[in-house]
């Protein structure tokens, strides 16, 4: 596997993440990711949009969790111990994504990844950047700074 | 080893230094004017920091510094002299000449064009300080061209060669000259550190070079007396290099010694040349070594006996001055993540206090009083850590100095300026973030504050207003006070603006002090009630906005007739907070105990209802109204019963009481704030967040604003969070 | 051996720019930052050659070549005055405190070098 990923490299190829969100498959680039952890208890943040469970300490840090099945319009997810966080990491904002399992790290050459197919009003289409296709399921590559929160500041309140 | 970009960098950075030891030493000597009790080393350091900024900017080709701290400089020397009183007008230029060449050095650091319009003026005012004998040293100065960056920081810079014998073609050259030089030497040349040889050796740079002693004044033995040159020399050179050259070498010595230069056989010296030149294949590199007749060494005091011992001259010469206080320079990053990391390690400290103690092992006692300890070093640490990032509010205070002279220049106001406390020492980044907020209070002060002059005649106060910044150090926070002695707020106008904006009602009914604060809405300042100086059309809104992101507080106190208070009140630092731990609807969440006046918990007869939902509470003599910190923040979606609930009673800088409500209260202690902007946004009501003995987060609650926010009736606050293509 | 310098400058910038200037040069550069500082370290640098600002707080560069004109074992030693005055007065005083050579400032390396040259050699 290892040697598989330095091969793509050489080669312009993407490492990415894939992981589930209940039924579907999702990836991110995974220079993006800091780390994967266990669900926490978060602290909740009042008038906070729906999809922001709150925010958990990581390392000192306050670092808020987004519900992504929710941030893409799927069905919520009930986060229990079996679900994990993403951390990811997009210039100096850190933030932490709650999905149902993460699944692989996949070496993927550039041509195999088409673009995002038009499918009119679904929601999450917005947030997503292209699509890998192979064998039986697709994989949909994550657009993380459309799905971050937008950082507001308090003269914008 | 240094680059030349590092070296200019660390002049800005020396420029820093001096310009504020040059604002000081204005002030100081401003101070002196009544009593005229002037220490002339206050203007000798005065002039140095002119002089050092001129020299240091020479080397770097800033030639608009270089002009203009030369005229600056000359006026000093002028002062220092004696010949120009430090009077107020004269002081007054001078700081305005400070001001300009602050400006002239900021341009020069990001690599701007200098505002040489302003400087010509300037100079012309200099100019006309000098008197005529000091005005043909304040002639422009020739500014050399920069250096030339070198390429990179290699030794790839090549000096010239010295002393190398020249090669025979290059003798050949047909614009060689042979010079004959006769060199004499005196006593002195001796005892200022000169050596013929040296010279000679450059002059063998030049060209070809003979050297004979003349040893006939030698005396005998007997009579030889070392300190007394008996030598002469006669050199001969063949060069292509002019006359000029050959005296630039004697440059040093030219009172010292005698030196005769002579052209000789000018036309012929192409056939010279060759013949001097097998002369030259044999002459010694050392030019000394030639007159091998010469038994005294050149440098004959050396041997001249007996030295003194080593005098204390020294230290005795030296006037009596304290030596700077020795400082390392570091990266205020490194000092960030100290701090960062000091605050995990007192987090770290809780959260273990908070294992052993549920672990029930911290009754033992060799465990408990080591964390005792642990906490009390972490907490000494966290202490000595923050203090490195506090600053004094000296140079702030001078910056604002210039606001005000620049704004009551504008204003065509008189106005003296005081400070005090400039020694308080604030975390840095406040001090950055207060510039602007105090520059918008001072404009407004001169502008708005203080009357005209001839206002001020009619009502009996002296011509000249009075504006004084102050900070101090008041119960764990800053305090920093601007307050003018002008007509104070005109409260019927502040009203009748508000009302016209509809920013409130026309029939409102307002205590002054809520008049007062009618100036921090936002909306309130307008094109039409601000002038050109404390305009630029932003409010005391803006002013409010960015203390509060200090986490600070604005307060206005006036009095008609006898002026206007400004109270900006500050944490010590932005790091820690003493809070109070209390449980909001299950949530933990941290009041700073800093705004707590008191808990109450209250009796149903306490309690009365204000229309259908608002509640009050009657503490002592008035009725404050209860915020039910759930209901505020969305934690739950009806209201408890108040008697279920403490109370904490808090008040804004307004004087303004407000009753919190919470479910109660879990602990007090010190908490480390984390800022939740980063990553996330603002959050309204609420100030920051923290993290607790067992590792959760807890949001830090801003009384103020969820005050405010229950003030205003925010229904529901709108979504704080919209994503992008949203 | 290399030449060994004290440079004595109460300006940041300018003993840093020496330093560097010099020791591309192949000097041995020790710096003081006035007069009292420099003739605190004399004896402890010994230098073959004395750089000196004139305006210089505690101490200014006259009182450093006069005091260390007292002492006997140092009157041979090399003494430069680097200044921004080009006045004739100045350098007169200078040569009269016993100094043995100038340099004007904003120096130029090359100068500067051939000045320590025309004093000093290993």
């Amino acid at each position: 596997m290892a040697e598989q990923i330095e091969d793509d490299h050489s080669t312009g190829a993407r490492e990415l993440v894939s992981f589930a969100i209940g039924e579907q498959d999702f990836c991110m680039d995974i220079m993006l990711v800091r780390e994967i952890r266990g669900w926490t208890n978060v602290t909740m943040l009042p008038h906070a949009p729906s999809y922001i469970l709150g925010v958990i300490n990581l390392r000192g840090a306050v670092v808020p969790i987004v519900d992504l099945a929710s941030r893409l319009g799927l069905t919520p997810l009930e986060p229990t111990q079996r679900h994990v966080i993403i951390i990811a990491v997009l210039g100096n904002q850190t933030v932490g994504f709650l999905v149902s399992a993460v699944s692989d790290i996949l070496g993927i050459s550039p041509s195999e990844i088409q673009p995002p197919p038009k499918v009119g009003a679904d929601a999450t289409a917005g947030f997503i950047e292209g699509v890998i296709a192979s064998d039986d399921r697709m994989l949909r590559i994550l657009n993380i700074a459309a799905v971050l929160p937008r950082i507001q500041m308090p003269e914008e309140a | 080893m240094s680059s030349l970009d590092d070296i200019k960098q660390m002049f800005f950075l020396e420029c820093d230094e001096l310009l504020e030891a040059l604002n000081d030493g204005l002030a100081d000597i401003e101070a002196s004017m009544p009593t005229g009790a002037l220490d002339p080393e206050v203007i000798n350091a005065v002039f140095r920091t002119v002089h050092s900024i001129k020299g240091g900017a020479a080397s770097f080709g800033l030639e608009a510094i270089v002009r203009f701290s030369h005229c600056f400089e000359t006026v000093l020397d002028q002062m220092r002299a004696g010949k120009l009183p430090p009077d107020a007008e004269n002081i007054r230029i001078l700081q305005r000449c400070a001001d300009h060449l602050a400006d002239l050095v900021a341009a020069g650091r990001a690599d701007q064009a200098p505002d040489t319009a302003t400087s010509e003026p300037l100079v012309a005012q200099l100019n006309g300080l000098i008197g005529d004998e000091g005005r043909a040293s304040a002639e422009p100065v020739q500014v050399p061209e920069p250096e030339p960056e070198p390429e990179s920081d290699d030794d790839d810079l090549s000096f010239p060669p010295l002393a190398i014998p020249l090669g025979p073609e290059d003798l050949a050259a047909p614009a060689q000259m042979l010079y004959r030089i006769d060199v004499t030497a005196s006593a002195e040349l001796f005892a200022t550190g000169h050596e013929p040889v040296h010279l000679f050796r450059e002059l063998a740079g030049l060209g070809d070079l003979t050297v004979r002693a003349d040893t006939a004044g030698l005396p005998d033995l007997e009579t030889l007396v070392p300190e007394t040159p008996y030598l002469r020399w006669r050199l001969e050179l063949a060069t292509d290099s002019g006359e000029e050259d050959i005296r630039e070498v004697f440059e040093f010595v030219d009172t010292l010694a005698t030196v005769n230069i002579e052209q000789v056989e000018p036309e012929t010296s192409a056939t010279i040349g060759p013949a001097s030149a097998s002369e030259a294949a044999s002459a010694p590199r050392n030019p000394s070594a030639e007159s091998e007749n010469t038994p005294l060494p050149l440098t004959a005091a050396k041997q001249s006996g007996a030295a003194p011992p080593k005098t204390a001259a020294a230290e005795a010469s030296a006037p009596a001055a304290k030596g700077p206080k020795s400082t390392v320079r570091v990266d205020l990053d490194l000092v960030d993540s100290l701090i960062n990391i000091v605050g995990e390690l007192v987090i770290n400290q809780s959260v273990l206090t908070q294992s052993f103690s549920e672990a029930n092992v911290a009754n033992r006692a060799d465990i408990g009083s080591s964390l005792d300890e642990y906490k009390s070093l972490a907490l000494q640490i966290q202490e000595s850590v923050m203090s490195l990032r506090a600053q004094s509010v000296k140079q702030l205070f001078q910056r604002m100095a210039r606001i005000v002279r620049e704004t009551s220049e504008v204003a065509g106001k008189s106005v003296q300026f005081d400070t005090e406390g400039e020694d308080t020492e604030i975390d840095k980044t406040v001090i950055e973030r207060l510039i602007e907020p105090l520059t918008h209070i001072l404009r407004n002060a001169i502008d708005h504050g203080l009357e005209t002059a001839e206002s001020r005649l009619a009502a009996g106060k002296s011509e000249t207003g009075t504006v004084c910044l102050s900070a101090s150090h008041r119960s764990g926070r800053v305090l920093i006070e601007v307050s003018d002695d002008g007509a104070g707020i005109d409260r019927k106008r502040v009203f009748e603006i508000a009302a016209s904006k509809g920013l409130i009602a026309q029939d409102a009914q307002l205590s002054e002090a809520e008049i007062d604060r009618l100036l921090f809405l936002p909306g309130f300042s307008t094109k039409a009630a601000v002038s050109d100086l404390s305009g630029r059309g932003v409010g005391m809104d803006v002013v409010q906005s960015a203390i509060r992101k200090l986490g600070g507080r604005v307060a206005i106190t006036s009095a008609p007739g006898r002026g206007t208070t400004f109270s900006i009140s500050l944490p010590l630092t932005l790091a820690v907070l003493d809070g109070m731990v209390v449980d909001v609807a299950g949530q933990t969440m941290v009041v700073p105990i800093t705004a707590v006046l008191e808990t109450i918990r209250p009796t149903r007869d306490d309690v009365h209802m204000m229309g259908s939902t608002a509640q009050v509470i009657k503490v002592r003599d008035t009725l404050v109204p209860i915020v039910d910190l759930g209901l505020a923040f969305g934690y739950r979606s009806c209201g408890l019963t108040v008697t279920e609930l403490v109370l904490l009673l808090i008040e804004t800088e307004q004087g303004e009481r407000w009753a919190l409500a919470v479910d109660r209260i879990i602990d007090q202690r010190q908490v480390v704030i984390k800022s939740l902007e980063g990553n996330y946004g603002h959050v309204p009501g609420v100030a920051a967040a923290t993290i607790l003995g067992d590792g959760k987060i807890a949001l830090i609650i801003d009384p103020e604003e969820t005050a405010q926010m229950a003030e205003r009736d925010l229904p529901a606050p709108a979504p704080l969070l919209t994503a992008i293509g949203e | 051996m290399s030449l060994k310098i004290l440079a004595i400058d109460d300006s940041r910038t300018i003993r840093e720019m020496l330093r560097m200037c010099l020791a591309r040069a192949g000097f041995d550069v020790h710096t003081a930052e006035d007069g009292v500082a420099g003739l605190d370290c004399l004896d402890a640098v010994d230098p073959d050659v004395v750089i000196t600002d004139i305006n210089m707080p505690r101490l200014d560069g006259f009182g450093v070549i006069t005091a260390i004109r007292e002492n006997a074992e140092r009157t041979a030693l090399p003494i430069l005055v680097l200044t921004t005055e080009s006045a004739q007065d100045l350098k007169q005083r200078a040569r009269e405190s016993g100094v043995t050579g100038w340099v004007v400032k904003p120096f130029d390396d090359v100068k500067l070098i051939a000045a320590i040259r025309r004093i000093a050699s290993t």
